[in-house]
């Protein structure tokens, strides 16, 4: 369960905004309207070499499995982080990088 | 005595109306509901309406999973940027449905997720700007079935 999946360009040029595209298996119950108790993740961090560039908070009109494209600039060969938090404060992570020049 | 048994008869008819009403929107937030999420975003800031490109469809067959691109009009530098997109529902159980913090390194002002749908409704959109200034923009969907189960 909750594997996360991402997709990055192996590669992109200085200055490129590439895009990425997350997934990650989740049933994101709410506990509003059905006997499953609530389940949800919080929110998707995403650190390119340290530092922030994109945080998805998620509320309960989020759908299972979230999804997400967004686009980042890119300078120089980067390290991508991402960290999904359950409101448990639990957490699933996946990393990868994209090579420039 | 016929005037008082006819006030009292529909009375009781309008009584019995009322509480045989049927509540469609029993799960559906209020409206003042929606609007303190909205307020909540924009503070005491005015709403600009426009500037953003919003991406649904006017049919969703499956009210579990709409998608949803939300694109702001934004060259994305440190001085002029979209800091925030936050996707509010207006009849779902509850208002909130995510929310996006950008930054000038995002590069482009798009976003693609999917959404829950619980019925046919209204799907605001607000873009906080770097500027200060709070965009919205809006899109009814119609929902075949809906997606509030979970």
């Amino acid at each position: 369960m909750s594997t996360p999946r991402i997709r990055l360009p192996r590669s992109a040029t200085s200055g490129e905004v590439i895009e990425i595209r997350t997934l990650i298996d989740h049933p994101m119950t709410t506990g509003i309207s059905s006997p499953a108790p609530r389940n949800m993740l919080e929110s998707l961090v995403v650190e390119m070499n340290g530092e922030v560039v994109f945080t998805q908070e998620f509320d309960n009109g989020t759908s299972e499995n979230p999804y997400v494209v967004f686009f980042v600039r890119v300078h120089e060969t980067s390290d991508f982080r991402f960290v999904w938090s359950h409101e448990d404060g639990s957490a699933f992570t996946a990393e990868g990088r994209v090579q420039v020049g | 005595m016929t005037p008082h048994r006819r006030t009292f008869l529909t009375s009781a008819a309008s009584l019995v109306t009322l509480t045989l009403l049927p509540r469609p929107l029993a799960w559906a937030a209020l409206d003042d509901e929606v609007a303190a999420a909205i307020r909540a975003v924009a503070a005491d800031r005015e709403i600009v309406e426009g500037g953003i490109v919003l991406d649904l469809p006017r049919i969703a067959e499956n009210g579990a999973s709409v998608p949803i691109t939300v694109s702001v009009e934004s060259p994305m530098t440190a001085e002029e940027h979209v800091s925030a997109i936050h996707v509010v529902a207006t009849k779902n159980p509850s208002p909130g449905v995510v929310t996006f913090r950008l930054s000038p390194a995002n590069g482009r002002a798009e976003v693609s997720t999917r959404i829950r749908l619980a019925e046919e409704q209204e799907v605001v959109v607000l873009a906080e700007l770097s500027d200060g200034r709070v965009l919205r923009a809006s899109a009814q969907v119609a929902v075949s079935v809906g997606g509030c189960a979970t």
